[in-house]
């Protein structure tokens, strides 16, 4: 059986969910590890957008910030922030990859504080970046997170970013465009997509050594499971081979 | 009109266009030599109580020594545009030159990780604070820089970044669709670095634009800092490269090396080794002390500070890297 570790399946089946010919707007990390990886095997037409305004980049290796020269290497553009966000403005961008210090139900994040007090935070973390921009604008958001029940609560601190805000219709009536919202939930136990009526989060696979009990102990909410859930299909030789080789060679995300 | 929602943060500059209209009409607009030291040009146009703006990214093109130029000056009580701040915010809440703050992007430095001077300033309490988006702040900055008092976007409907943003919703007289309101923001100074200036003001860079083209628009007053000044006649040869033209610029400052530790595209990568330093020195109180002084306070200038920090054989390495030539075969 092939080893691997945790980061290295996450951001395997992530790859697997970008398929050849689509848009999608990333971060540094394991967001960017996915997509590249998506690049060199099943999407090799997938095109990569930074928010400060690389589009197409040819990336040479991991990028440190999505400012860097990395994110417009051999690109098709070295844009601006107005040109990436007015992309997935327009609905030309199809997927965007994001995280948070916490996620509810609905897939809504926070990054903004921990504690209640907005002028006098008891953490204040950066805010929320491109994240809301790219979470209200882009088709499909993906979320790529390792699963504690510190992460997964019932209730966010403060939400940063749009998911399915209070499930049901209430993302359409928001004003946020219409189709947009979040898809897939990837972490180290399983994969999540949300239930089309009430869009609270639902298991669909769980990944090999795990089981429903630990993904739903390791959740401040009760999750909704598929009736046809499945085994997460496991990181593949080949796939492996690439992100270790290719990908991430100096382990800046895998090694962490 | 119809508000339908508002947030509740507060407005830090004033988005009224005529009032930005009547700075403009009064601003110089003579093809005059502005270069001059960086420490001078801080003096004369960044003022106590000002809204500031830095262009770039974080620490990529960022005018790295204006911001320490500004902390040694020990400027307070300014507002700040948190927008994609990273390492700039870093040095600036070092020096807590700022109490009031649009937040879009702040006190992480990406994949680095969180600053804890940044977040610490920002836990006391000291500052007031209103959260946006990059996207948002772009969008306000178009707006300024369009003479509009606002833009109408869809993003942070539904979200407590709405609630505690300035933003108001309503809802549009041609398709009835809800749209939020992005109020423009003229900053009062602001400083954008670049690869190549002429004395007057007209700016070249290379690589992503970020947000610095409406910036540019939009700011009252305009620091340039610059890798390197070049002859008028270079500009003129092909003005399809100018970013930056010379009527919204106050000052020039020839800066080698100005957004070190950060990267500059195409001449130098970022000091890995040295913005680490950063982040695990301001653990400690006095060491951090320590630190300031010897690489902001007692340095007369960034090529002090450069010479303390490894100097020209580091600035080579740099280079090196920022030019992939470790993958040359």
């Amino acid at each position: 059986m092939t080893e691997y570790t945790e980061i290295e399946m996450m951001i395997c089946v992530a790859a697997r969910e970008l398929e050849n010919g689509a848009t999608v707007g990333v971060g540094t990390g394991a967001p960017c590890a996915a997509s590249m990886l998506a690049q060199k095997t099943s999407a090799p037409d997938l095109v990569i957008i930074f928010e400060a305004g690389g589009i197409c980049p040819e990336l040479p290796e991991m990028p440190i910030s999505v400012g860097d020269s990395r994110t417009f290497y051999k690109a098709a553009m070295a844009g601006s922030m107005g040109d990436t966000m007015e992309a997935c403005s327009r609905g030309l961008v199809d997927y965007t990859f994001l995280g948070g210090a916490q996620i509810d139900m609905y897939g809504n994040l926070n990054s903004t504080i921990i504690g209640t007090d907005h002028q006098k935070p008891k953490v204040r973390l950066p805010g929320s970046g491109g994240a809301n921009d790219f979470a209200s604008f882009c088709w499909r958001m993906m979320v790529i997170t390792p699963q504690d029940k510190r992460r997964f609560v019932e209730k966010l601190d403060f939400r940063t970013t749009p998911g399915w805000l209070e499930g049901g219709n209430s993302r359409d009536e928001s004003g946020l465009p219409l189709g947009s919202g979040p898809y897939k939930i990837i972490t180290n136990m399983a994969v999540m997509d949300f239930e089309p009526e009430t869009k609270r989060m639902r298991v669909i696979s769980i990944n090999q050594g795990y089981s429903l009990t630990d993904v739903q102990e390791n959740c401040g909410f009760e999750l909704l499971t598929a009736s046809n859930m499945v085994e997460t299909l496991p990181p593949q030789e080949n796939e492996l081979h690439i992100l270790r080789e290719e990908v991430d060679p100096y382990r800046y995300v895998i090694g962490r | 009109m119809d508000i339908i929602d508002q947030g509740q943060g507060t407005l830090f500059a004033d988005p009224d266009p005529d009032k930005a209209r009547e700075f403009f009409r009064a601003k110089n607009r003579k093809m005059e030599n502005k270069v001059m030291n960086l420490k001078d040009a801080i003096t004369k146009y960044v003022h106590d109580g000002d809204y500031l703006a830095i262009g770039g990214f974080g620490a990529n093109r960022t005018p790295v020594a204006a911001c320490h130029e500004i902390v040694r000056q020990g400027r307070k009580n300014m507002g700040f545009a948190g927008h994609t701040a990273t390492h700039d915010m870093e040095i600036l809440s070092a020096g807590e030159i700022y109490n009031r703050l649009d937040v879009a992007y702040v006190v992480g430095l990406e994949a680095r990780g969180l600053s804890p001077c940044s977040r610490s300033y920002l836990e006391s309490g000291k500052v007031k604070v209103t959260e946006w988006t990059n996207y948002s702040l772009t969008a306000r900055l178009k707006a300024a820089a369009m003479g509009v008092p606002y833009v109408p976007i869809r993003n942070i409907m539904g979200t407590d970044t709405l609630k505690y943003s300035a933003a108001k919703t309503t809802k549009c007289p041609y398709t009835g669709k809800k749209v939020v309101l992005m109020p423009a923001l003229y900053p009062d100074v602001s400083i954008i670095h670049v690869h190549e200036a002429d004395v007057f003001g007209n700016s070249k860079f290379r690589g992503i634009a970020v947000s610095d083209l409406d910036l540019a628009n939009a700011t009252r007053r305009l620091i340039i800092t610059t890798e390197r000044l070049i002859r008028h006649d270079e500009i003129t040869i092909n003005p399809s490269l100018t970013r930056i033209p010379y009527i919204l610029v106050d000052a020039v400052c020839e800066v080698p090396f100005g957004a070190y530790p950060g990267t500059m595209p195409y001449e130098y990568f970022s000091d890995e080794d040295h913005l680490r330093e950063w982040m695990a020195v301001e653990k400690d109180h006095e060491k951090f002390k320590e630190f300031l002084s010897r690489n902001i306070f007692d340095c007369k200038d960034h090529d002090e500070y450069i010479a303390r920090n490894g100097g020209p054989k580091k600035m080579r390495e740099l280079r090196a890297k920022e030019l992939l030539l470790h993958k040359e075969v």
